[in-house]
């Protein structure tokens, strides 16, 4: 469990690092602690798996990738772990979990982000998965719109 | 906007990892045999045009002790819009996109605690009065390579 003082920093982290000369100083001061107290603290929070990572948040669409597929496959249960991690293996898949089929309208139980430059490719690759897991069964979902996109504002209300 | 190449080398750079370190922008900037002053514009000019979300910490949800979800909802096409705007209201939405298919609005949830959780999926079927919805969370995570920037969850 998180102490109180480690929910502050927190707090003032996830607004992101100021654009200044000394921008843990200028953070350091808010929380009322050393510069040197909380570059040690981000360090742990780093070792600790707390911070996933610490960089720079990027709008890829800018940088030349332009498609991205959310697909689903419908796999036999005692598959799933063979072809989920086989699906991860790939360098176009971002992100691939199991999640639950809901039945009889959802039969889907693998999700997987697929990265292209266009549609087509997306479809491609798509194709290309299935065949190395064995699974026919898919969807490939496209996304029409963004309507929100937002991160989580960390522990802004008392639970 | 375009990218030169400068721009381009620092994005590698401070998507990877940014220096935690007193001087950070200065460290960058020798790195990349710019100026500080350089740097600093490019970063600001940068954020300024959306290119760079945000600068800093990408936490663990999971071990911040949030649980979350991935819900889809049949919208009929009238009603996106308002529905979306009912879903966004929510601050533990942070990713909502309309999608081609059957179950058309699909959106991450994360919540402090599971009955926070099941409280806003509650509201939302509520204030929509949508019925046809899939509650799905993670049961494994084969992969989550959060540089490309497609959903945190």
């Amino acid at each position: 469990m998180l102490r109180e003082r480690e929910k502050e920093i927190i707090r003032a982290l996830q607004a992101g690092i100021p654009l200044a000369r000394r921008p843990y100083q200028v953070l350091a001061e808010k929380l009322k602690m050393s510069e040197e107290e909380l570059l040690a603290k981000i360090e742990d929070f780093l070792e600790q798996g707390v911070i996933r990572r610490f960089g720079a948040l990027v709008r890829h669409q800018d940088l030349g990738y332009t498609a991205n597929a959310m697909v689903v496959w419908e796999v036999p249960e005692e598959r799933i772990e063979e072809v989920g991690r086989l699906m991860a293996a790939f360098d176009e898949v971002t992100h691939c979990y199991q999640r639950p089929a809901r039945l009889p309208d959802w039969p889907y139980n693998l999700f997987a982000m697929v990265h292209g430059r266009t549609p087509a490719e997306c479809r491609e690759i798509t194709a290309r998965l299935s065949r190395a897991g064995g699974v026919e069964d898919y969807r490939l979902l496209f996304s029409v719109a963004e309507l929100k996109k937002s991160p989580r504002e960390y522990f802004q209300t008392s639970p | 906007m375009t990218l030169d190449s400068l721009d381009r080398r620092l994005l590698n750079l401070i998507q990877a990892r940014f220096p935690i370190t007193p001087e950070p922008y200065r460290e960058l900037a020798e790195a990349l045999g710019a100026s500080e002053e350089e740097i600093l514009g490019r970063l600001e000019r940068l954020v300024a045009d959306g290119v760079i979300r945000r600068l800093g910490p990408i936490f663990d949800s999971r071990k911040l002790g949030y649980c979350s979800t991935l819900v889809a909802l049949k919208v009929p096409s009238e009603r996106v819009e308002e529905v979306a705007a009912v879903v966004n209201s929510f601050p533990g939405v942070t990713h909502n996109y309309l999608r081609d298919d059957r179950y058309n609005m699909w959106f991450t949830l994360l919540e402090e605690t599971p009955a926070r959780l099941e409280a806003t999926l509650k509201e939302i079927k509520r204030r929509t009065g949508i019925t046809e919805i899939l509650n799905l969370p993670a049961a494994r995570i084969f992969k989550l390579r959060v540089n490309f920037d497609l959903g945190e969850e």
